[in-house]
């Protein structure tokens, strides 16, 4: 089973002649990092390449850059960055707490297996409003058992939505104005149609999930880049917090609803 | 009540039956005083009450901590150890390694995923056997649109750990329950089928066990999740104790590239 070396496409080191384990030159889809692209290149192109052989177009590198600023922070309302949060107020590790944000921020509740799921979604439905039409109805209880809790809305849709926030409006229109790609484009023009089929307003989720199909990025990559760029507002929050102390942090009274003291009263 | 009604109604309060501790004054587990009811329980006995609200026997116990031992290796390559160890190396913390570690056992080919999977297919064969369907019939279902979890192994087919765990179940008077017959009788029919690599591995046997124990695929995934934490720290604490960054250290040479080869960046500013 095993092989003694990892393989990669994406990075080759160059050692230094006195040392292997020490970096002459690093290489990244066969540019040269410190050598020509440390500054030069944008962060988003770094991020692409990663991902890639090639470089996108740069109206995709653009769509992908402002969505990694709508997504940087979520909050101190989003459930991620109050497990950061939680980390930190007690003096947690920065990793702790970044590791809670990430755990967190994994699920099917606004988070990025949503964004995996809305994913698959967009694969199976593209743009066919009947498609999107049997897909919200497929009963979940029959998918295949996993580690992951079942789905209980359709994905990328806010399961307590009224209507669509206009920051998530807002968003999608950005992102279709800069890429002009196809499922965003379609989503902008059949988002009323779309939200009346679901029954839900569509959420930041789902516009990700599109802006990541568009982008050419699969479930995979798409849960992978979710869970990494919303992280910078999880760790600002933490640092913030620790810095208000526990006391400022909210400790929240209980009702218990199985009390053996009150089973125990006359 | 839904929408944003649902969320204003849970604002700033915990309602909870599992439970809540006053300090300075008593906690509450599960119904039961913490101090007064269950200070004295096992630990593993109060894990599995927390995860079903149910108690064991001290042979269930005891069993159920024997699935925890008996895959408990001290092994750093393996890719979770690995992981716990890689942290000590990185002189990272115990409870990053550790937790990290714990998160990765959360596996598709092996750990929580494979189990997930096998007690569910034990539940679904116990039905349709009780229903009148030949259990060949059904795994001959079952093989067309999927795997039989917990079946074969990707290094060596015959697993070692299985004698001393169905000597444990044998022992604690557990041996006889359904699932866990069938979990043989499966074997038997994949033999039959032409599948000899399909040997019952470790996730078949104690899935089969917790099903005749009448866990739930969730309270079962739950059960699972520190399965091999026993294993870790010592991977953790001797990569600590040895020179930093000595653990699996890779030379640039020993990585192999496949990709594009040497390129200029497109747009260098002089």
């Amino acid at each position: 089973m095993s092989t003694d070396k990892i393989h990669t496409r994406i990075w080759r080191e160059e050692p230094e002649p006195d040392n292997p384990f020490a970096t002459r030159a690093a290489f990244c889809r066969g540019y040269d990092v410190y050598g020509q692209m440390v500054g030069n290149a944008r962060w988003v192109e770094m991020l692409a390449l990663l991902f890639r052989d090639e470089l996108p177009a740069a109206t995709e590198l653009d769509m992908l850059e402002a969505l990694a600023v709508a997504l940087a922070n979520p909050g101190p309302r989003d459930a991620s960055v109050h497990a950061a949060m939680c980390g930190s107020v007690g003096g947690s590790s920065a990793a702790a707490s970044l590791i809670a944000a990430l755990s967190v921020g994994a699920g099917r509740f606004r988070g990025a297996r949503d964004v995996y799921d809305a994913m698959i979604a967009w694969d199976t439905c593209g743009t066919d409003l009947d498609a999107w039409n049997t897909y919200s109805r497929l009963d979940t209880r029959s998918d295949f058992v996993d580690t992951w809790p079942r789905r209980e809305h359709p994905p990328g849709f806010d399961p307590h939505g009224v209507s669509t926030a206009t920051s998530v409006c807002q968003l999608l229109e950005t992102l279709a104005r800069i890429g002009a790609t196809p499922r965003l484009s379609w989503l902008t023009s059949q988002r009323w149609q779309l939200e009346k089929i679901i029954e839900l307003p569509l959420d930041v989720s789902g516009v990700a999930a599109a802006a990541f199909a568009d982008l050419g990025f699969n479930p995979n990559e798409g849960e992978m880049l979710y869970l990494l760029l919303r992280l910078p507002g999880a760790a600002a929050h933490a640092l913030e917090q620790e810095g208000y102390g526990y006391k400022q942090f909210p400790f929240y009274p209980v009702e218990l609803e199985d009390d053996p003291a009150a089973r125990e009263l006359p | 009540m839904n929408g944003p009604e649902l969320l204003a109604a849970h604002i700033g309060v915990l309602r909870t039956r599992v439970g809540a501790c006053w300090p300075g004054t008593r906690a509450v587990f599960r119904g039961l005083d913490l101090h007064q009811g269950l200070h004295d329980a096992d630990w593993l006995e109060l894990y599995l009450f927390g995860i079903t609200g149910r108690r064991y026997t001290p042979e269930q116990v005891k069993l159920l901590h024997g699935i925890w031992v008996i895959t408990s290796y001290p092994d750093a390559r393996i890719w979770n150890n690995r992981v716990a160890a890689l942290a000590g190396s990185s002189r990272s913390t115990p409870a990053l390694g550790l937790a990290a570690a714990m998160a990765v056992s959360e596996a598709r080919i092996y750990g929580g995923g494979p189990g997930l999977r096998a007690i569910d297919f034990f539940l679904r064969a116990g039905k349709a056997v009780a229903f009148g369907q030949t259990l060949r019939d059904f795994m001959d279902e079952e093989l067309k649109s999927k795997y039989i979890y917990g079946y074969g192994r990707p290094i060596d087919s015959c697993d070692e750990r299985l004698p001393w765990l169905a000597s444990l179940a044998r022992e604690q008077g557990l041996d006889q329950g359904q699932h866990f017959k069938m979990a043989f009788e499966v074997e038997i029919i994949l033999l039959e089928m032409g599948k000899p690599n399909l040997r019952m591995n470790y996730a078949g046997m104690i899935a089969s066990l917790a099903a005749d124990l009448g866990l739930t695929p969730r309270e079962f995934h739950i059960f699972l999740v520190p399965m091999f934490l026993a294993g870790m720290p010592p991977c953790w604490l001797e990569a600590a104790e040895k020179p930093e960054g000595t653990l699996f250290p890779t030379p640039c040479g020993e990585i192999a590239y496949e990709g594009i080869g040497q390129r200029t960046w497109r747009n260098i500013i002089p």
